[in-house]
């Protein structure tokens, strides 16, 4: 097989080699931080399933699942927002299209994410 | 045609609509379609924990939908996801190590993730069922 980049990109050094693998180890280990984290939470929303509000709030308060949950929102929504935008860049076509998902992918995932930090620091510290 | 505007052959992904499916195959495209719903979940998740901020009214709004029989049928969707995601996702992890690229073995994983990913859902759906 010939060689895969056509002879513009070969000449303006683009590719996977600039930021690909940045990208590529992110994922990874975000993975492998949510191995433990998602268990954790799957049995842990499994378990909150009848609970009422002062139970969840407790449960959210305490500093061992405060400091679990933020772990958990921020490496998750990273995680998230990296894939999504493997997707996007396989499935959406035109370069305008594509960057605009991928920005809105971000400050979705950005606003979300802090707004549920917050959320959480609140609940913990009595705000 | 000079060498450098001769058009390059890239391959191109199959088109899912005349590919045959196969285990690795349907498996790989769940990876992906499990991991865009764990993202909308993520959002649906996020915005329990804001409610649980804000007030308990809000709080009973979204409760009163968790413990529903469509809230219910969400969860396990949500739980097949995540144990799906989590399985295949380690599985992956083992590709980029290295490990289990034989097409034995590939199948064969598949069919553990497959598993596995079931189980988890049924079990952790029932214990969830009986608490509400």
């Amino acid at each position: 097989m010939s060689d895969l980049r056509s002879p513009l990109a070969r000449a303006r050094g683009l590719g996977s080699a600039r930021d690909g693998l940045a990208h590529w180890w992110a994922q990874r280990l975000t993975a492998i931080a949510l191995i433990p984290l998602v268990v954790w939470f799957a049995i842990s929303l499994v378990m909150l399933s009848g609970a009422d509000y002062g139970v969840v709030r407790a449960w959210i308060g305490s500093p061992l699942v405060m400091v679990l949950l933020i772990l958990t929102i921020a490496v998750g929504l990273h995680h998230g927002q990296l894939g999504l935008q493997v997707v996007i860049e396989d499935y959406v076509h035109g370069d305008g299209r594509k960057l605009a998902l991928i920005v809105a992918v971000r400050f979705v995932a950005a606003v979300f994410g802090l707004a549920a930090i917050v959320a959480v620091l609140r609940i913990g510290f009595g705000g | 045609m000079s060498v450098a505007n001769r058009p390059v052959h890239r391959p191109l992904s199959p088109h899912l609509q005349v590919y045959r499916p196969q285990i690795t195959s349907v498996l790989s495209i769940l990876h992906r379609a499990t991991g865009i719903a764990l993202s909308v979940g993520a959002l649906y998740l996020a915005t329990w924990v804001i409610y649980a901020a804000a007030s308990p009214k809000a709080y009973a709004l979204f409760q009163s939908f968790n413990t529903s029989i469509v809230g219910r049928i969400v969860l396990g969707g949500w739980l097949f996801c995540v144990f799906y995601h989590l399985c295949n996702g380690i599985r992956h992890l083992f590709w980029d190590a290295g490990y289990g690229f034989e097409l034995k073995d590939a199948y064969r994983s598949g069919w553990i993730v497959i598993v596995v990913s079931l189980v988890a859902t049924a079990v952790s759906w029932i214990v969830g069922l009986r608490l509400v």
